[in-house]
């Protein structure tokens, strides 16, 4: 396995992705470093999911370039991407994590430990037993990023991870970010909130129509925006 | 009021007739055991339609949508040809035998079964791509993972080839040729006594036969709601 540091700078030279003829992503060009999150902005449609299931690999570029680290043909092994509306497998919470950990290829008598560690992590150790499609939004979008955790991720990619939660539910997954920022996993996320941009960003991306407005640190972004659009943005004006 | 035979079969029933038991074992057996060996053929077969694309897959959507809709007799016919002593297997002896019945249930349950399969695993599949995609999950897992979790929906699937198989007459009796004691089932014996006039058996045979369906459906409910309950 490549020492995860060197899977970094992800770069993305003018990557065009089309669906059914539009463009989805139109000359993207950016460059995500390690450190503090990367938050991804932007209104629907902008790309911004897109952007996350390219980097992982599951939507191919119709054009353009993605590297990791200056590899072009060796994404890293350890990413890992949670999903705006995550599918939770037909199994108790527990289960979840332990799938993720085979599909991780962790040995089988460390899995145990690990679902452990990773319940515990996402506050929930005392659901273990608990059907994962019985629990709350909220409950699951923890549970979907302790299985992406289960990858042992150098990047991690979280796609609108606080979409439609409650504020306690949303405050319990920005400390998980923070957390796992603070062991060395470069996050990157996208967020329709941009409380939650100010709160988390360490670098923001603002998307429109499929390119890359403007970015910068989260502290100049909002202070002081280059550009029209992100001006309009912030203030809470609509992007057409 | 004279006896219709309503009477003489719930005391057939009750008494617990050694030949009507011997009759309702078998069905029993060669129906379970088809729907058995249906389900190991037809559930990773559902499945592999489920998960692949390939030219000519709507059309085999289609075909196997229409096999659901298999007449029995012609699968008995069939059977029968396969298995007759100058059939092409004709040297294993089988016809007339609870083998054969077995083997002709198969071939009438097997599409009810791949084709229920391919679209509960399909449905799931749909729900899960993204995620098993970004598991890095490999093709042997995932469809190991999709009828694992898919094992309750399934259930629905077995029950459905069940009924075909237990409710079933026209393959059976080409194939088994209604023995007494040996390949007389429930269906084939009610056919053979009403016939003769003995409403009797054929009447506690018809209670047990739908009896049967219903204590098995309700079980096999049962276990998918406790299942559900459980695993999610």
């Amino acid at each position: 396995m490549r020492n995860p540091a060197l899977d970094l700078p992800l770069l993305f030279v003018d990557v065009r992705i089309r669906a059914r003829g539009l463009p989805i992503l139109d000359g993207v060009s950016l460059k995500i470093e390690s450190g503090k999150p990367t938050v991804l902005i932007g209104p629907n449609g902008a790309g911004k999911t897109t952007l996350l299931r390219a980097a992982m690999g599951l939507v191919r570029p119709s054009s353009g370039l993605i590297t990791w680290g200056g590899h072009e043909q060796s994404p890293p092994v350890r990413r890992a991407i949670m999903f705006q509306r995550p599918a939770m497998l037909r199994r108790s919470t527990a289960a979840n994590v332990r799938y993720a950990l085979a599909a991780a290829n962790v040995a089988r008598d460390k899995r145990e430990t690990r679902v452990a560690e990773l319940l515990a992590d996402v506050g929930l150790a005392q659901l273990a037993r608990r059907p994962a499609r019985k629990l709350s939004g909220g409950e699951q979008q923890r549970l979907a990023l302790a299985r992406a955790l289960a990858r042992d991720p150098a990047i991690l990619l979280l796609d609108e991870p606080t979409a439609s939660l409650d504020p306690a539910a949303t405050k319990a997954i920005e400390d998980i970010v923070r957390i796992v920022t603070a062991r060395g996993v470069k996050v990157v996320m996208s967020t329709h909130d941009l409380g939650q941009a100010k709160r988390v960003g360490g670098e923001i991306v603002l998307l429109h129509r499929g390119r890359v407005i403007e970015t910068g640190p989260a502290g100049e972004f909002f202070a002081a925006p280059r550009t029209e659009e992100a001006r309009k943005f912030i203030a809470g004006e609509l992007l057409v | 009021m004279p006896d219709n035979g309503n009477v003489s079969a719930l005391h057939l029933v009750l008494s617990g007739d050694p030949v009507l038991l011997a009759i309702v074992w078998l069905s029993l057996t060669v129906s379970l055991s088809a729907v058995a060996v249906s389900a190991l053929i037809a559930v990773p077969i559902g499945a592999l339609i489920a998960l692949t694309r390939f030219p000519g897959r709507e059309g085999v959507i289609v075909f196997l949508n229409a096999m659901m809709g298999l007449p029995p007799v012609v699968v008995g016919l069939a059977v029968y040809l396969l298995l007759s002593r100058s059939g092409p297997l004709g040297a294993w002896g089988l016809l007339f035998t609870p083998t054969a019945m077995i083997i002709a249930q198969t071939v009438l349950v097997s599409p009810i079964i791949a084709a229920l399969a391919r679209q509960t695993i399909e449905d799931l599949w749909t729900e899960y791509h993204d995620e098993l995609a970004a598991m890095n999950v490999g093709p042997l897992r995932r469809i190991v993972t999709l009828i694992w979790d898919a094992r309750f929906s399934l259930i629905t699937a077995l029950l459905a080839g069940f009924g075909r198989a237990a409710a079933e007459v026209g393959a059976i009796i080409i194939v088994g040729g209604n023995i007494d004691g040996f390949t007389r089932t429930m269906t084939t014996a009610i056919a053979l006594e009403t016939s003769k006039g003995d409403l009797p058996l054929a009447i506690g045979l018809g209670l047990v036969l739908i009896s049967i369906v219903i204590v098995i459906n309700a079980a096999a409910w049962g276990a998918r709601r406790l299942g559900e309950h459980y695993a999610g």
